[in-house]
């Protein structure tokens, strides 16, 4: 991969540092009039999730980190991995290990298109769309005429996701999730 | 692509990649990077500043900004044009010092320059590779004088602008300072608890020298926690941070720098000095920032300002000297968060 300069550095740009591929989320030149030239960079994990603050001397190199975004759809799970297959007709399939999946195994629709990151080839992390479309598995019985009033009630979703639903909803509804706050939305159209 | 030299657009701190001419097929972007409104507090900033250097006597210099010699300064990175047929290699100042010291060394008095200056790779939300300067000398003076002249242009400036200044500004010692902002002493702290302390604020080790670590303490801790809306004036830094200041024992026998720097909200403004006037001492300094500079380089020394000092007839006078930026000052006026909001075409739309 090639090496990028701090003054290359900006928001998006993928990079090697202590073994991890991070994400560059913002970049602050930093230099006295006379002394030493620093760039104060935000970064992001790319593995954990974890953001944080680090200084480099300006000039200073890392190395790029082969990361690269792409759209699979997701086919099943075999107790160990989770198997996501390319959309652009390869029908290329990619394992998951769990660490890359995380707390997403809750949004996991077969079917489902994902952004997968991949690392050097291998599946880093995954991020669901922000709304899909789940059809709920067990929740209590509807209650009728209660359409407007506010209340809530768990459900969960077919994908084992734990939602606070509206009390009018019944089971084998299918709901749209907000897939970032995991709340209900409405029912899917 | 001839205008895309890869080496020019390293030097002004743009990506290799970064063609700034016309594509097609891509909307050309011609609009200022600033509000006609900055430019018209900006024509007016540079009104006032010269009305006051009229009124305090101070005469009104213009400085060759292509030069033989370059600034010897490891941590200033001169714009460089390369020699051709008709022309030898010459550099583009970075400051109108060594220029503005050969006029006092003529006899110049008190002396005044505002105008643009130019460093490479300096480019950020407070830095354009090419920027305003305001240099001033004022023969007698000590940066003591000097700072509290500062501080009187500046409460002019700012009067009814968007910071309401604080009627006194604080003076404050680079060892107080840290002592106070950053629990070490910087003068007497060993290297390693310096680079402890570095460290851990820059997340990281970086290989730096103890003055490297010391600039780090300053941007990443001291300058966070500098008052607001204040003037504050830092004075005597660690005598190995002295540039081309005097060195000299403080009222406890410590041996500092007679320099100073001023603050306002996070900002540096401005950069003085007691001034060196040793021609020896002068070239000593020299040589060392140039040993550092020409490991990867092959720079000459500015011989002129050294035999101006040397002169018997002539040398630099006892004098105090200080460059501001111009376009931070009026970021502040404006309440402007960038510095591109301030400069007509910055480096990216130039």
């Amino acid at each position: 991969m090639a090496n990028y300069s701090t003054s290359e550095f900006k928001s998006g740009l993928k990079v090697m540092l202590d073994g991890d591929p991070c994400a560059i989320v913002e970049n602050e030149y930093v230099k006295p009039g006379k002394g030493q030239a620093f760039s104060r960079v935000k970064l992001k994990n790319l593995k954990n999730g974890r953001t944080w603050e680090r200084t480099f001397k300006s000039g200073e190199k890392l190395e790029g980190a082969d990361v690269m975004d792409l759209e699979m759809e997701y086919l099943y799970s075999d107790g160990e991995f989770w198997h996501f297959m390319m959309t652009d007709g390869s029908f290329e399939q990619h394992p998951a290990a769990e660490e890359a999946i995380s707390e997403n195994k809750n949004w996991l629709k077969e079917q489902q298109v994902y952004e997968v990151t991949l690392f050097n080839g291998a599946i880093l992390s995954i991020t669901p769309p922000n709304f899909i479309d789940l059809e709920v598995t067990e929740t209590d019985p509807g209650l009728k005429g209660d359409t407007a009033q506010g209340g809530s009630k768990p459900a969960i979703m077919q994908t084992g996701a734990m939602i606070r639903v509206p009390l009018f909803i019944e089971i084998g509804e299918v709901l749209r999730i907000d897939t970032r706050t995991a709340e209900y939305v409405s029912r899917a159209k | 692509m001839p205008f895309c030299g890869i080496n020019t657009q390293l030097l002004i701190g743009l990506k290799p990649t970064e063609c700034l001419h016309h594509k097609s097929g891509r909307k050309m972007n011609w609009q200022p990077s600033a509000t006609l409104e900055a430019l018209h507090a900006r024509a007016d900033l540079n009104r006032n500043i010269r009305e006051f250097f009229i009124e305090t006597n101070a005469l009104e210099v213009e400085l060759p900004i292509l030069n033989h010699a370059p600034v010897a300064d490891m941590n200033i990175e001169p714009v460089e044009v390369p020699a051709t047929d008709v022309m030898p290699r010459l550099y583009l100042h970075t400051s109108p010092e060594y220029s503005m010291k050969r006029l006092l060394c003529a006899g110049s008095g008190d002396i005044y320059a505002l105008g643009k200056v130019f460093r490479a790779g300096e480019a950020g939300g407070r830095h354009n590779p090419e920027f305003t300067m305001l240099e001033w000398y004022r023969v007698g003076m000590d940066h003591q004088e000097l700072m509290h002249e500062v501080s009187d242009l500046l409460a002019e400036l700012f009067t009814g602008s968007e910071v309401e200044l604080e009627d006194s500004p604080v003076f404050i010692s680079y060892q107080q300072a840290v002592v106070k902002y950053a629990g070490i002493d910087p003068l007497h702290a060993s290297d390693n608890v310096i680079k402890q302390l570095g460290i851990e604020l820059a997340g990281g080790n970086l290989e730096l020298n103890r003055d490297g670590w010391l600039d780090m303490i300053m941007s990443h801790k001291v300058e966070k926690c500098l008052p607001q809306n204040q003037l504050v004036f830092i004075y005597n830094y660690p005598a190995s941070q002295a540039a081309l200041s005097k060195l000299n024992h403080d009222e406890k026998g410590q041996l500092i720098s007679e320099r100073f720097e001023v603050y306002l909200n996070g900002l540096e403004l401005a950069n003085g000095y007691h001034e060196l006037t040793d021609s020896d001492e002068q070239r000593t300094r020299f040589e060392k920032e140039l040993a550092v500079i020409n490991r990867d380089n092959n720079r000459p020394m500015d011989e002129k300002i050294i035999a101006a000092m040397a002169d018997p007839k002539a040398g630099l006078p006892d004098c105090a000297g200080v460059a501001m930026g111009v376009d931070r000052i009026l970021m502040l006026q404006l309440g402007l968060k960038e510095i591109t909001d301030v400069i007509s075409f910055d480096i990216h739309s130039a």
